[in-house]
């Protein structure tokens, strides 16, 4: 049997395999390392979270701690992108994307077509993702159909330690900027994961279980909820086939469309808010190229329109969570039977 | 003197937690033989039939159909001799109670694959069962150990039984020099060295059945009897399009038309398999290995190498297993041969997996004979 | 006067500073006939900024410039006919007619981009100077910014992550006076924008951006510094704009007669024709001889801008990353 290791072990050795590779690829982002300039000891923190500790001292001279800069050293990921490296740039939680918007939005998501496809951007934004780690409105948002919405930039949510590491080595050799998300609950999954190196493909869906009844399609640490609600139904003798997407830009239509029109019933669980959000995307996807397959209108389970909410009272209600999933399924199930 | 023997959930392969009660193929109250099938059992793999170990009368189906149960749970109550009602309710309530699931499933219960490095490589294998001359199972083309999951523990009953991986598949290293046979003989041999095997019977399966009669062709001293399972090495045909089909594959869409061909129920080519094999194909060499075998043993759908000589010199016993619909490498490559043949109707290239249980019993016995 | 440039170097910059000038002078006229698309931001009475900085840096090393980008462009090495392609909107233009105006960029010749984000290339030039550092190379990277970008938290943010990483980078506020229609001695809070250069430790002058001389010398000490591996630096370069923010813009907040007393007074080109020909080492004649070679260059450029083709419906939905499934 394969050997065990967590989602953020896996992300580490992804980077530290990469690293070894490649000698272009370099890590910078706020106290990737820790302790530069300090008394105290390098390498203190190694990420907020630790997730990229050790590489300090494994590859002197790239791992660079910046300053609390996002505009800053985003950018420069950027303009480093574009001269012959390959920066891993952590944007320590994806809600400081405000900071620095514009380098991501305007930059480097527009050079290939503004500049006629002579320019190549291979820039990795790894950034942390999600709520249920009880850090409030600005710590814990899930921001993909965001990026998604941009052209230029590809999207990527791991839901499993084996997706992180084959995910993030094809997001650091892929020639267009990556934004990578990771989400906070999941670094302490336990997983399968090869030592050797490997790649998942952009672009593919993965079926992580195959049903006849109903399609749940989701991404990221919901992938596994949705996992747990379809584990719960089948005890009730409702099939699910549940889709992680891995990646929502580019998106794997066919996979859905292929499942809806085997199941004709389609339940999206987003844990971003609920407008605008991948939750729609892929019902108007469906909508539009699976109309006929349906046999019940389609159902959204994602958090409501708030902000992430700080006390653990509010924030369990704001993430959805397997019963929802479940109750959603059985909607659709008992408006096949009415109609 | 009575038995009350509990027929528990089998686990089959290295990564098996858990498995689907499919269908009974036994009725309460009917008897049965040791080695008979009672009941299929789905894992996320593959199905398969569970054989009864002992023999008596199936007096309860406590799985019931369509159940998932962790390896090791309780399926059912068969009773050598006489037994009451209560004394059957005892077994079971006392079983219950301490069965814990997944306990069976744990990593470190039971033996496990080892890994050596030989010649720079590291090589994993899995030995279980012990004593006798020891038999040496050799997987195909993209294939690993696991392809035995159905096999090895059953043909470990009365001697010890190595299981590889070759270099570039399963666990091994991802890495081939020459890729031609001799390379893929020499690892074999090394492996024997290591585990102080001076003579062993072989078997392969398919691309492992060239390696195994190349073996013989470079060491015949060392090789007992030769079991061959749909065995390349045999004559020049070998299914090109599924080589290059298999090895171009990088989706699931692309990948499943092409297992497909390997089974005589394409059913068996399910989600999981589909994502093992891709999982594997995916991993840093494998493309580069896949291809190099393929340019190097079967070069636009011809095998350039022939060891019908192998089997006629008649040094050692062959024992040749084919399923008569094998898309792969036909059956027909059988004929003329001097050996123990056996076509194994409506069944597939993955025969050691499909027809488990038949194939299992023919490789015993040759082997006992010899 | 910088005694090192030979007679080469400075016909070079005067063909630089010329093709800047009559460039953006016809634009004026073009854009004036609406053939051509969008909005343009001419770069004429600012020439001698582009190339005294320009003057050097090879092809290694990198500059990202701003909305107000054709003279570095043009000092740099891009080609011409290819801008005036692009600003046309033509598939023949650098860009293919995907970027226009304010997004002209040829990585070959270390032009990471104009930009319509003001400030937005500080922080990209950082990281082409850190790409050089991690790659050994002895390049150094360049950004052009105005008296509006100059107060852009972007610049701040490189400026300090320049200096605490020690990189090869020069920071070039090219002060015309105005931020769209808005005077810097209003929003720029300190007497000058290379006194800014302190807060972030590193050396910052001001010069006179009519003066190719001094802007040529001031970029000179700090490309050299950069190279040596001390450090960026910031350069004001003080000059003005002979035309409007954008074509069309009525500049009624500017003075009366202020453009054109800097242009009898201050011209970039009038100073060095009259500088180098009145010590001698330039012949008026081999200066007449570049006008008229520029002249006949942009002429040609325009003439084949207009009539190249324009981009087809498939090139709508190309080159948007390397790779797509």
């Amino acid at each position: 049997m394969a050997r065990k290791i967590s989602y953020q072990q896996a992300i580490n050795e992804a980077l530290a395999q990469e690293m070894r590779r490649d000698p272009s690829v370099f890590i910078m982002g706020e106290d990737v390392a820790g302790g530069a300039g300090a008394p105290g000891e390098n390498d203190a923190w190694g990420g907020v979270l630790g997730v990229t500790k050790g590489l300090y001292h494994q590859f002197p001279g790239r791992v660079l701690d910046t300053p609390l800069s996002e505009l800053g050293y985003v950018g420069a990921a950027v303009g480093a992108a574009t001269c012959g490296v390959r920066p891993v740039c952590e944007l320590m939680f994806v809600d400081f994307a405000g900071c620095c918007l514009d380098q991501i939005l305007n930059q480097a998501a527009k050079f290939r077509y503004m500049f006629g496809g002579k320019a190549s951007t291979p820039l990795v934004i790894r950034t942390m993702v999600g709520a249920g780690l009880r850090a409030a409105a600005q710590h814990s948002q899930m921001l993909t159909s965001l990026w998604t919405h941009i052209p230029g930039l590809k999207v990527v949510c791991p839901s499993s330690p084996y997706d992180a590491k084959g995910l993030l080595i094809q997001a650091i050799r892929d020639n267009d900027p990556v934004i990578f998300c990771e989400h906070k609950l999941l670094y302490s999954m336990q997983g399968e994961v090869p030592e050797e190196l490997y790649t998942i493909p952009f672009g593919e869906a993965n079926f992580l279980r195959d049903g006849k009844d109903v399609t749940l399609v989701s991404y990221g640490r919901m992938v596994n909820t949705a996992m747990d609600a379809a584990r719960s139904l089948a005890g009730r003798g409702i099939d699910c086939e549940v889709i992680d997407l891995r990646t929502t830009s580019p998106l794997d239509e066919d996979s859905i469309l292929e499942s809806v029109e085997k199941t004709g019933r389609l339940v999206v669980i987003d844990e971003a808010n609920p407008r605008c959000s991948m939750a729609t995307d892929i019902s108007a996807l469906v909508a539009q190229k699976a109309f006929a397959s349906l046999k019940a209108p389609i159902e959204m389970v994602t958090a409501p329109h708030t902000p992430v909410p700080f006390s653990d009272a509010l924030e369990d209600l704001y993430i959805p969570d397997a019963a929802k999933i479940e109750n959603a399924v059985l909607k659709l199930i008992e408006w096949s039977k009415r109609s | 003197m009575s038995q009350i023997h509990t027929l528990t959930m089998p686990k089959w392969g290295l990564s098996m937690t858990e498995g689907r009660v499919d269908v009974w193929l036994k009725e309460e109250g009917q008897a049965i033989a040791k080695g008979d099938e009672v009941l299929d059992v789905e894992t996320d793999k593959i199905s398969s039939s569970v054989e009864a170990p002992f023999s008596g009368v199936l007096r309860r189906q406590i799985a019931r159909q369509d159940e998932t149960l962790a390896v090791g749970a309780l399926l059912g109550i068969v009773v050598d001799g006489e037994a009451s009602e209560a004394e059957i309710d005892a077994v079971i309530e006392q079983f219950q109670a301490a069965f814990v699931p997944g306990e069976g499933a744990e990593e470190d219960s039971g033996p496990k694959p080892q890994k050596v490095e030989l010649d720079g490589r590291l090589i994993r294998y899995f030995e279980r069962g012990e004593g006798g001359v020891p038999l040496v199972l050799v997987h195909g083309f993209g294939g690993d150990l696991n392809n035995w999951m159905f096999n090895h523990e059953a043909l470990a009953a009365e001697r010890r039984v190595i299981a590889l991986d070759l270099p570039g598949h399963g666990e091994s290293t991802k890495q081939l020099e020459r890729a031609d046979l001799d390379e893929l003989s020499g690892v074999l041999l090394a492996l024997l060295d290591h585990l102080d095997v001076p003579v062993a019977h072989l078997a392969g399966h398919s691309m492992g059945g060239a390696v195994v009669l190349n073996t013989t062709r470079l060491a015949p001293h060392r090789v007992r009897s030769l079991s061959l399972i749909g065995s390349a090495g045999l004559g020049a045909e070998i299914n090109g399009d599924y080589l290059q089909g298999f090895v171009d594959a990088a989706s699931r869409n692309a990948l499943k038309p092409q297992l497909v061909q390997l089974f005589s129920d394409p059913e068996l080519v399910n989600r999981q398999m589909l994502e093992d094999m891709l999982k594997y194909k995916r991993l840093e060499g494998v493309d580069t290995v896949l291809r190099q075998l393929v340019s190097g043993l079967f070069k636009e759908g011809r095998q350039q190498l022939d060891l019908r000589g192998v089997v006629q010199d008649g040094r050692q016993p062959v024992l040749l297993i084919w399923g008569s619909d094998d898309a792969i490498i036909p059956a027909t490559h059988s004929v003329g041969l001097t050996a123990q043949i056996e076509i194994l109707p409506g069944q597939a290239h993955m025969v050691q997996m499909e027809a488990a249980e038949q194939v299992n019993r023919l490789i015993l016995d040759f082997v006992q004979q010899h | 006067m910088s005694t090192q440039l030979t007679a080469d170097q400075l016909l070079h910059a005067y063909r630089v500073m010329r093709t800047i000038r009559v460039f953006e002078e016809r634009l004026h006229v073009e854009f004036a006939t609406g053939e051509i698309p969008g909005f343009v931001h001419l770069y004429a009475g600012e020439e001698a900024s582009a190339a005294g900085v320009m003057a050097h840096l090879g092809d290694d090393d990198c500059i990202a410039s701003n909305h107000r980008g054709h003279g570095h462009c043009i000092a740099k090495g891009v080609d011409v006919y290819g801008m005036m392609a692009e600003i046309y909107g033509k598939k023949t233009g650098v860009c293919q007619g995907k970027g226009g105006s304010m997004h002209i960029a040829d990585f070959e010749k270390g032009m990471l981009g104009a930009n319509g984000i003001v400030g937005a290339g500080a922080p990209l030039v950082v990281g082409a100077a850190l790409a050089a550092k991690l790659k050994g190379t002895d390049g150094v990277a360049v950004v052009f910014f105005g008296d509006g970008g100059s107060n852009e938290g972007a610049v701040f943010e490189a400026m300090n992550m320049a200096s605490v990483w020690n990189l090869p980078c020069l920071f070039i506020a090219e002060n015309n006076g105005y931020a769209e229609a808005t005077a810097s001695n209003w929003s720029v809070a300190c007497d000058h924008i290379a006194d800014r250069a302190a807060g972030f430790g590193m050396p910052g002058v001001t010069v006179d951006g009519f003066d190719f001389f001094a802007v040529h010398e001031a970029a000179g000490a700090a490309v050299e510094r950069a190279r040596a591996g001390e450090g960026p630096s910031l350069i004001e370069v003080k000059l003005t704009r002979y035309y409007g923010h954008f074509e069309g813009d009525a500049q009624t907040y500017r003075a009366p007669d202020e453009v054109k007393y800097f242009r009898e007074h201050n011209d970039c080109l009038m100073q060095f024709r009259e500088r180098t020909t009145r010590t001698g080492l330039i012949d008026a004649s081999q200066l007449d001889q570049i006008d008229s070679e520029v002249d006949l260059l942009i002429e040609n450029a325009v003439r084949k801008a207009k009539s190249d083709p324009k981009p087809s419906a498939a090139d709508l939905l190309t080159d948007v990353y390397v790779s797509y499934p």
